[in-house]
């Protein structure tokens, strides 16, 4: 009988308990959802000014459109610089750790690629601008001598290296612990048994890699891409502290371009009325940038998972 | 084609451990011989050191010759995977690649082995095999499908396709069974027996029927308890085990009364 007491009493314990710790979870993803919502509406609010001005009091003259494309390929830019450097190097990173490195030499290496991802941004800005800069700055005269005929290493080249190139290479460092650990994570998940099948064919480790591991981590690979693009896209102190911007140029070797972010941080302070409304019109672009391409890495992983599930 | 498998003294560690103690024995080339005995005995462990794929779990290594029509697998120089090339495995789970077509997994250890191969050459050779795996009538209409849309024994059926593909000497199958239901694996069965026509073929189980059913000789192991090292308890015709075992454990085994 006192058994059957006890039950009873636990179980309408873990009930209340139960819908007690649900609505808690759900309060706590609903106040997500609602500051996710809060801030869209804040930069609409605040970016609407802007939108209904006359073109002419838009900075440029021109009207938003025109003041927002550069700083939208600027942005673009600097990202597909960083991600073009940073995916061959974070993959071939992570099949190192995976698939090639002993254990003793895998953990630690993987452990300082992680630690990339803890130093704070401003501390890449600054390293960028005074050791990086400099040190590039006679690849870049190399480069405009005898690329120059490419548009995008015409030269003069920079005499301080602040170009978007240079901070492609520093958003590059950036984004690679991102790269790398998803990337590692997904390579370490190939079944044993086709791995097996492979090297049991008379495969080499790399026509392992190339038949088995890469194959099964395409999809994983690309949204950790998708991820980092999207930490690319929004990095804002390196760039300032990096780039010594100016209008859209073609060329990467030269002083100019923008990127959204640091547009906003740099000119802030001193913005008030109109001017504010435009950097807040600025940051609702770039807001939308970041949130479509997460969102695509997010749909990525979400079909992966549902791939996985069948073997 | 197919060549005789000689061991001498082989000794099978993980770390410090060993695992399989002191094995001797001949294979004979065009013929079936199964390992048995109970789990944990190194049946599987000492399979896997015939094609040096023991090399692939971190620690493993063998002491001793297997020699394979006199070449020593393990002597110097020798290279792990043109040993694999030569002597096939077929696992105890069917592992088509999932992101490969049937025909495409057919084609997979011969795209590795030799550089180029002509699409007339290629389609011969994934009719041969698909027939020589009892396989061709049932997908030969959709060879461009995923190898992972088949049943399991179409599968595994699959995977002995792919492994006769490359022209092994010799075929290794570790457990190929276990995982399939009793249809699929007659089907394995029957094919095992013709495929000993033209391979060597070693087979490790746990089914003592599918033994007695399908190999010429048998080898029998066993280990004396936990943490000790597998050995090869008795080796001989097939009949011969099953029905005058010479030793006391071999005879327990096989009548049921242990393992």
């Amino acid at each position: 009988m006192s058994t059957t007491v006890t039950t009873k009493k636990s179980a309408a314990g873990g009930k209340a308990g139960d819908s007690v710790f649900s609505g808690l979870s759900l309060g706590a993803g609903v106040l997500i959802l609602a500051v996710l919502a809060a801030v869209a509406l804040f930069l609409f609010m605040q970016a609407l000014p802007t939108f209904q001005a006359p073109a002419e009091d838009v900075s440029g003259g021109e009207g938003f459109f025109a003041y927002i494309w550069p700083l939208v390929i600027g942005t673009v830019i600097a990202a597909v610089i960083a991600l073009a450097i940073a995916t061959p190097i974070g993959v071939l990173v992570a099949l190192y750790i995976s698939h090639y490195a002993p254990a003793r030499i895998a953990k630690p290496v993987a452990y300082v690629i992680d630690l990339l991802a803890a130093i704070p941004s401003v501390i890449y800005g600054a390293w960028g601008t005074t050791v990086l800069a400099s040190s590039l700055v006679p690849l870049y005269g190399w480069l405009a001598e005898n690329f120059g005929f490419i548009p995008i290493f015409s030269g003069p080249a920079s005499q301080t290296g602040k170009t978007i190139l240079t901070a492609g290479v520093v958003l590059a460092i950036m984004i690679l612990p991102i790269i790398t650990a998803m990337s590692r994570e997904i390579f370490v998940q190939t079944p044993k048994l086709h791995e097996e099948a492979a090297l049991a064919l008379g495969a080499t480790r790399w026509e392992m890699i190339r038949m088995t591991v890469l194959p099964f981590a395409r999809p994983g690979i690309i949204s950790s891409v998708m991820l980092a693009l999207g930490r690319a896209l929004g990095e804002t102190m390196a760039v300032a502290l990096v780039l010594s911007s100016g209008p859209l140029t073609a060329s990467l070797l030269q002083s100019g371009n923008q990127t959204i972010a640091a547009e906003i941080a740099l000119n802030f302070p001193e913005a008030y009325g109109l001017r504010l409304s435009e950097l807040i019109a600025a940051g609702l672009v770039l807001f939308l940038i970041t949130l479509v391409v997460n969102m695509i890495a997010r749909a990525i992983i979400t079909r992966y998972k549902e791939f996985s599930g069948a073997n | 084609m197919s060549k005789r498998i000689d061991v001498e003294h082989l000794n099978v560690y993980y770390g410090d451990f060993l695992a399989v103690d002191d094995i001797s024995m001949g294979i004979d080339a065009r013929s079936v011989t199964a390992f048995i005995g109970p789990s944990g005995c190194g049946k599987s462990t000492f399979l896997r050191t015939l094609n040096r794929m023991h090399e692939v779990i971190p620690g493993a290594r063998a002491e001793g010759k297997v020699l394979l029509d006199g070449e020593d697998l393990y002597g110097p120089g020798v290279d792990p995977v043109v040993v694999r090339s030569m002597i096939g495995m077929v696992f105890q789970r069917p592992n088509p690649f999932p992101t490969m077509s049937i025909r495409d997994n057919v084609l997979a250890g011969v795209k590795l082995n030799s550089q180029r191969i002509s699409r007339s050459d290629a389609d011969d050779l994934v009719e041969r095999s698909l027939q020589g795996a009892n396989l061709w009538n049932e997908v030969k209409d959709r060879l461009d499908k995923p190898g992972s849309g088949l049943s399991g024994g179409q599968q595994q059926r699959l995977c002995i396709a792919r492994a006769i593909a490359v022209k092994p000497d010799v075929i290794l199958m570790d457990e190929p069974c276990s995982a399939l239901d009793p249809i699929s694996t007659l089907a394995i069965e029957d094919l095992i027996s013709e495929l000993k026509e033209e391979y060597t073929v070693v087979i490790v189980t746990h089914n003592m029927q599918q033994a007695s059913r399908v190999s010429d000789k048998t080898a029998f192991f066993n280990i004396a308890g936990t943490g000790k090292p597998g050995k090869l308890i008795e080796y001989g015709p097939t009949s011969e085990i099953f029905s005058n075992p010479h030793e006391k454990q071999t005879e327990d085994y096989v009548s049921g009364r242990f393992g």
